[in-house]
């Protein structure tokens, strides 16, 4: 299986470290909702078909990646940073703030 | 009454030819409405069949498989059978198990291959070592054997280990459950097919399921691939598609990740290795077929996965963690390799269960351990589905643990399923 | 020149003479035979032994396919069991042996297990063997009884223990086009690939490039298809853009087009070249594969096929016309198709007798009653062979009648004597790597044959592998797939003319003749078309059931040859048509592969050894090294006819009266700077971090999402926005991940950047009540005194002219500092340490004496930290701040995490004055017959030289209200049962004087 860095280019799965699933929205940190705390940490999707998960480029240059990737047939149909990386559109609404 | 096998009946069949043998079990047609569905008809779900009828003499009982009966991870595993655990609800579970195991072929009458010759996990430090001495204590605390033992005793158990000072990890000493052994997978599928065929449970293969009946909020059915079927009681076993099943009953979450674990099998081999063992220092299990097979595997790829196909960097890493062992095998080749897919749990233990909708029972979640529990699995799951509620022995494995921090995390790795 | 070699052809030097051994006669070879050639030209006809009735067998194949001839290679010690004798090309010295067989190959006592005939039947030992229900033997000691004489006579070639001295390498490599299979299809492929200027591999299996080219007797452009083959290798080898892999398997495809070949680069050799692996790993990623992997001949199944003289007819045509050697010298054919002409053609040319060509079909073509004749060959036009006769070799064979539409024989029998019985059952095209892919082959009907599906990754079939039998076909679809592989637009040269043996590629759909005697379709695992029958009676008609209740197609060879053979049978039963029972999903390995070429560089070498600065000097010392994780450290510093225990309490008592120094170089150190630094530090640490002075350390704990502890350690704040976080040695990796995450994934807008500097900086501990003075003497550029360097205080200053960060912080419980320098200093600075505190009697200690210490002191290491266990738990609740949330601070109060008879740390006393041991468990009451009710476990113990007693620390129930109770340590594994006092896990000075100073 190949992923497709968008730092580094195409590189073998062995330079990834798989963080799962994607969709998982971490509440507010001061959260005291258990419900949404508890599906966040525990509860998964685990779809056959497209699946959209986190990898971090660990053999590599650690960028956190959201992949497409189908379960199915491990084809991978898109590649990001996780948060858009160091160009992300969260880290410049940061800097701009600042 | 003669039993249908033994070795007379081998005798009496071969002198006629052999051509009285009956199938093992029949091929019927779904009825309308049964008791009690079970969907997946691999180890799990044909155990809990033969123990609902046997046990609870709930014979109304229909096993859908959607492919061939045993075609999920009942065939797929590297056959080991241990109650070694660390945890005093999975010690438990795996043991009560482990005397199942012990009179399987004689219940079933059909030779499951179940021998008893034990399971070494090896300790490559001292503190490695320790850890294995609170395992094996915890394992005598509650009845089941252990044992330690050391380099010399080892090596007279497996001449072919390594276990030279110069090695990356020395061996230092190991655990030994010697009541720890291995099996033959496909035959407790066909043998618990068997039994409960011929208690009269309906196993119905290439019936794939495809939703859910209701009645207002309770299941009461399934639609198949061969029509609808209705039951008072839906049981799920279907380890390693519980994803896709559960969504197919409006459920899309679950503490569960689908990961593909490889197996592999060498050329056969003259004896080469009389127990399971484990490595220390990674994650490498191997044991000798009676084919002579050398059958191992190491950690599942890491990463969701229905495919029941792997890849390559697996691969090199088992193979790299055998010859660390075993420097005497690097001419020897690997015949075959195949890909299961495992439920992986957020604690690395099952949820035998009641619900979580009414009229649904659920068995799911057994990381590397579904094989070896397949006795006590349909056993207890049977027990939950006839009393509607579980036994002491699955009372722990309930889906709610997670979120009520009740988890039973024998490799402490916390929420990280690609990890235990 | 043996009477069985042909004077001329093939691709033999028959000037080079190979000596070589096969259990353990002498024998002679040429240069560019295989082992199986070779004995065959000298009249061999025995070559192994069934698995299950250990039946005598000869040579069924020329190629990897082979099941029969199985050999153990002997390189001293060193065995290479089960490989075909086909596959081994014979050099000097080689020494090889039959397997399976007992006292002898020709004598072998097994083969009185041919006489258990029916019983012994497929999945018989399903049904029996289940053993008394009472008595000794009850429970699974009979079936182990009898497994172990099973076990012994199972298996094929042995396993050797010792070391393989070979070296193994791996390969990644990249190309636009790997072309599988080098026969006119692959050939032309690669060609047309290289002319498009595209990256060309071009592998094969054997070690001559050309395939079926080197043994067709075809011309192609009007020379011998052989002198076509070699020279377009000959351009091909002169291109750049082209490497050439030949005795290269690729044998498996796995995602994204990666695929996985073996090249055996030295196995044909008497020695390897100088740097030369035996066997090289290729992972090849292609943008585009074209799959010319050719076919399998298939026998066909009927009374004794599997007697020592059958073969394979396109075998027989690749040992005369490849090897010049003939298999027998009265030769009979039996087909039931037209391919097998060709091999009465060769057979006749190359010398031998072709007596009779029995052909299942009753209509034959012109074309081949006319190749029968030039091969003076009576023809038996609808008529099949109904057994064979002779022992290790064959002597005959009988004919009968045939009518193929209902598969009755009629009339007599005939008998026809002969030495070599050849077979085709047509041919099956290799579509495995295809099916690894993730196809599913697709049946045809009038190729009786599963065809490759449409491609699921990027690979192009061509040849004999899409079902074109033709070498026409073959050039024309591989020069169109090297095209397409390549993406190229430009037009290709013209196609060679070829000159071929004409023949019809559709087989008559017969698999088996039905006839009194054992019928074969796997040769090797003995299945026979009766054990299928069976397998259908009872129920197992699925093809995996088929595969796994009689074994068929499990054997070394994995059904080469009779997968399809025994999927036709069983749709027969079934009356079904085959594409209906289905088809297996092929797995990799293709072929067989050596584990040694799969670990590569790794064998031998499995992890890289992580080593701190000053690891010569401990070394060099006296230090014991213990391995941990990949780490090397200091266990103890032995002196002569001291034990361990002697050794750290020796350590650990010197550091308390005075002063010891211990390596923390492993210890996981992060840099985490930026502006948010603190604020990150507050969200990741259990207690505050913002709060922390520039110039000051504070111990932090973490705890992961779901709320139970993850790791502890210092973080020094070194500037506003400079921190330099330490974590345990084993969690280094862990913590690193668990913040890069977060702040990549979770917290983007945080500007914090983390850096793992754990081996920029050698680290030394150096404590004791001495401590300070052999700093002072020692340190320049800053004073150590209280005032300067307070308790977590932090200072930087120079050790021998090396600048070092120094904080005042203790593990140990004494007055205690770590003095960080640069990596590369390290050894200087520990050096210059260890030089000032000679003259206060600093001693350098292990790891045993640090755990000692730790243990007197109550500290928790990854032992306690162990995945279960929660901050109170650990009594460490004091550092779970309340006035900001943290990671895991939402989750750490559920119900599990807050129970009441959660394990809890405490500090245990051996009463009985013995030695405690670590993984014992605790119980309330001793038993030692029936132990149970255990109530917690000992997580780390010690003598400790301050107390005076052995002690420990243990996880238990409801630990903490237990504290001034006795228990029991019960310790069955190790016969260790005793009484303990439970205490605090704070033994030793809990006021923490000794560091505060």
């Amino acid at each position: 299986m190949l992923i497709t860095c968008p730092y580094c280019g195409p590189r073998d799965v062995i330079e990834f470290t798989y963080q799962g699933d994607g969709n998982r929205e971490r509440p507010d940190p001061a959260s005291q909702n258990f419900e949404a705390w508890n599906a966040y940490v525990y509860d998964r999707l685990n779809p056959a078909g497209d699946h959209n998960e986190i990898w971090q480029h660990s053999g590599g240059c650690r960028t956190h990646l959201r992949v497409v990737r189908n379960t199915l047939t491990h084809e991978i149909s898109s590649v990001a940073f996780a948060h858009g990386g160091h160009g992300s559109a969260a880290r410049r609404k940061a800097e701009d703030k600042s | 009454m003669m039993a249908e096998y033994s070795a007379f009946s081998l005798l009496a069949n071969a002198l006629k030819g052999n051509k009285d043998w009956k199938p093992a079990w029949r091929k019927p047609d779904p009825k309308a409405s049964y008791d009690v569905i079970i969907i997946g008809g691999g180890g799990h779900g044909l155990a809990t069949a033969y123990y609902l009828a046997k046990e609870h003499g709930i014979t109304n009982v229909a096993v859908l498989e959607k492919g061939w009966l045993g075609s999920g991870n009942v065939g797929r595993n590297t056959t080991a059978v241990r109650s070694n655990y660390l945890l005093p609800a999975n010690t438990r579970f795996y043991e009560h198990s482990m005397k199942l195991w012990e009179n399987l072929s004689h219940e079933l009458n059909y030779n499951v291959m179940f021998s008893q010759r034990g399971c070494l996990n090896l300790a490559h430090t001292p503190a490695q070592f320790d850890d294995y001495a609170r395992r094996g204590n915890a394992m005598r605390h509650l009845g089941v054997d252990a044992e330690l033992m050391t380099k010399a005793e080892i090596k007279r158990l497996i001449p072919a280990l390594d276990i030279s000072d110069s090695a990356r990890f020395p061996v230092v000493g190991g655990l030994m459950q010697r009541r720890a052994g291995t099996a033959r997978h496909d035959a407790v599928a066909w043998g618990y097919a068997r039994g409960a065929d011929r208690r009269g449970v309906d196993i119905i293969e290439n019936c794939e399921v495809t939703g859910f009946l209701r009645d207002g909020d309770r299941i009461s059915g399934v639609t198949t691939s061969r029509g609808d079927i209705r039951a008072k009681k839906v049981a799920v076993a279907v380890a390693g598609s519980t994803g896709r099943v559960m969504q197919l009953a409006g459920i899309d979450t679950m503490p569960i990740e689908s990961h593909v674990l490889q197996a592999f099998v060498t050329e056969s081999l003259k004896p080469f290795i009389d127990t399971v063992v484990t490595f220390g220092m990674g994650h490498f299990y191997m044991s000798q077929s009676d084919k002579g097979g050398l059958i191992y595997g190491g950690d599942i790829d890491g990463y969701n996965s229905y495919a029941q196909r792997g890849n390559l960097p697996v691969v090199d890493e088992v193979m790299s963690e055998m010859l660390a062992l075993f420097p005497g095998l690097a001419r020897v080749r690997m015949l075959r390799s195949w890909g299961g897919v495992c439920d992986m749990s957020m604690d690395g233990s099952p949820i035998i269960t009641t619900g979580p909708l009414p009229g649904m029972y659920l068995n799911c979640g057994w990381c590397y351990g579904g094989f070896k529990a397949t006795p006590a699995s349909g056993w207890c799951f049977a027990w939950t589905i006839a009393k509607d509620q579980p036994h002491d022995l699955n009372a722990p494995f309930t889906l709610d643990r997670f979120h009520r921090g009740l988890v039973i995390d024998d490799k402490g790795q916390g929420a990280n399923p690609r990890l235990h | 020149m043996s009477p069985r070699r042909t004077d001329t052809g093939g691709r033999i030097d028959r000037l080079k003479t190979i000596r070589f051994t096969f259990d353990g006669a002498a024998y002679t070879g040429h240069a560019g035979d295989t082992l199986a050639s070779a004995l065959l030209a000298k009249g061999v006809t025995l070559y192994g032994r069934s698995f299950k009735y250990h039946r005598p067998r000869g040579l069924l194949t020329a190629g990897v396919e082979e099941p029969n001839a199985l050999v153990t290679v002997l390189k001293g010690e060193v065995r290479e069991p089960n490989i075909p004798a086909t596959m081994v090309e014979i050099h000097d010295g080689l020494v090889a042996i039959s397997q399976n067989r007992f006292p002898s190959l020709a004598w072998d006592i097994n083969a009185v297990n041919q006489l258990g005939g029916k019983i012994l039947s497929a999945g018989f030992y399903y049904k029996t063997f289940m053993g008394p229900v009472f008595g000794p033997l009850k429970g699974t000691r009979f079936w182990m009884f009898c497994e172990h004489f099973i076990r012994r006579a199972a298996g094929l070639g042995s396993a050797g223990s010792a070391k393989d001295p070979a070296r193994y390498e791996r390969m990644n490599a990249f190309c636009d086009v790997l072309v599988v299979g080098s026969g006119p299809a692959g050939l032309m492929a690669a060609r047309a690939a290289a002319d498009q200027g595209a990256r060309v591999m071009l592998a094969d299996l054997e070690p001559r490039f050309g395939g079926s080219a080197n043994w067709s007797d075809e011309t192609i452009d009007g020379a011998p298809a052989a002198d076509w083959a070699r020279r377009t290798v000959a351009q091909l080898e002169g291109r750049d853009n082209v490497r050439l892999l030949p005795r290269t398997t690729v044998w498996g495809y796995y995602d994204n087009n990666t695929l996985a070949a073996l090249e055996r680069v030295s196995d044909h050799k008497e020695q390897p070249g100088k740097g030369e692996p035996r066997h090289r790993y290729w992972a090849i990623r292609a943008k585009s594969v074209v799959l010319a992997t050719g076919a399998f001949e298939r026998p066909l199944v009927f009374p004794g096929n599997d007697r020592p003289g059958v073969m394979l007819a396109h075998a027989a045509e690749r040992y005369a016309n490849e090897f010049g050697v003939l298999p027998g010298e009265r030769i009979a054919l039996f087909t039931n198709n037209d391919s097998a002409y060709r091999a009465a053609i060769a057979l006749k040319k190359a010398g031998a007798a072709v007596v009779a060509i029995a052909d299942i079909r009753p209509e034959l073509s012109p074309e081949m009653r006319k190749l029968a004749a030039e091969a003076e060959a009576e023809i038996f036009a609808g008529h099949a062979v109904v057994a064979t006769e002779g022992g290790k070799a064959l002597s005959g064979l009988k004919l009968q009648r045939f009518d193929m539409t209902n598969g009755a024989l009629i009339g007599d029998a005939r008998s026809i004597h002969a030495d070599c019985l050849l077979m085709s059952g047509g041919w099956s095209p290799t579509i495995h790597l295809a099916s690894q892919a993730g196809a599913k082959a697709e049946w045809n009907a009038a190729r009786q044959a599963f065809l490759p599906p449409k491609p699921t990754q990027s690979w192009i079939g061509a040849g004999a592998f899409t079902g074109s039998f033709s070498t026409l076909e073959a050039l024309a679809e591989g020069r169109a797939a090297g095209l397409a592989a390549a993406g190229g637009q430009s037009t290709p040269a013209v196609l060679p003319v070829v000159e071929a043996v004409p023949g019809d590629p559709d087989p008559a759909p017969v698999f088996e003749i039905r006839a009194k005697g054992k019928s074969f379709v796997d040769f090797q695992h003995d299945v026979t078309a009766e054990d299928v029958r069976l397998a259908h009676r009872e129920g197992f008609v699925s093809v995996e059931h088929l595969k796994r209740y009689t074994t068929l197609g499990m054997a070394t060879d994995q059904g080469k040859s009779s997968n399809v053979p025994g999927l036709a049978i069983m749709a027969e039963a079934l009356g079904k048509p085959i594409p209906e029972v289905g088809t297996t999903r092929f797995r990799p390995p293709f072929a067989p592969v050596s584990i040694g070429s799969l670990a590569a560089e790794r064998f031998g070498d499995l992890r890289p050894e992580r080593l701190t600065p000053m690891h010569d000097w401990h070394l060099a010392n006296g230090a014991t090294m213990y391995s941990a994780g990949l780490w090397y450290r200091p266990m103890i510093y032995g002196h002569a006819g001291e034990t361990v225990e002697q050794a750290y309490v020796r350590e650990a008592k010197a550091t308390r009266d005075s002063a010891g120094i211990v390596d923390v170089s492993t210890l996981g150190k992060i840099a985490v700077q930026g502006p948010d630094a603190a604020a990150f530090l507050d969200r990741v640490y259990t207690n505050m971090f913002s709060t922390l002075a520039v110039g000051k350390a504070r111990y932090g704990l973490m705890l992961r999402e779901d709320g139970l502890a993850f790791d502890d350690g210092t973080t020094w704040r070194l500037g506003e926005q400079d921190f330099l976080m330490t974590t345990t040695t084993a969690n280094a990796g862990k913590v690193m991940q668990h913040l890069e995450y977060f702040l990549d994934v979770i917290w983007p807008e945080l500007k914090v950047h983390v850096t793992s500097v754990t081996d920029e900086w050698a680290g030394a501990a150096i404590g004791g009540p001495k401590a300070r003075q052999i700093l002072a003497a020692c340190v320049t550029g800053t004073a150590v005194d209280n005032a300067t360097l307070p308790f977590m205080g932090i200072v930087r200053g120079e050790i021998a002219g090396v600048p070092v960060m120094i904080c005042r912080l203790s593990f140990s419980g004494e007055m205690a500092f770590e003095v960080y320098c640069g990596a590369g200093h390290g050894t200087h600075v520990w050096e210059a340490l260890v030089e000032a505190g000679k003259p206060f009697g600093l001693v350098t200690y292990g790891l045993e004496a640090l755990g000692t210490m730790r243990i007197e002191k109550g500290h928790v290491t990854g032992a306690e930290i162990d995945g279960r266990t929660t901050a109170r738990d650990l009594h460490l609740d004091w550092m779970l701040s309340k006035k900001k949330p943290f990671i895991g601070s939402a989750m750490m109060d559920r119900e599990g995490l807050i129970a009441s008879d959660r394990l809890e740390l405490v500090g245990l006393i051996a009463l009985d004055n013995k030695p405690l041991n670590g993984g014992a468990h605790i119980v309330e009451e001793v038993d030692e017959a029936n132990p149970h009710g255990s109530i917690g476990h000992i997580t780390a113990c010690c003598y400790s030289p301050a107390l005076g007693k052995h002690i420990a620390l243990a996880l238990v129930k409801a630990g903490k209200a237990r504290q001034g109770t006795r228990a029991h340590v019960s310790d069955p594994l190790r016969n260790r049962f005793g009484p303990v006092e439970i205490v605090s896990n704070h033994f030793y000075d809990p006021e923490g004087t000794r560091m505060h100073g």
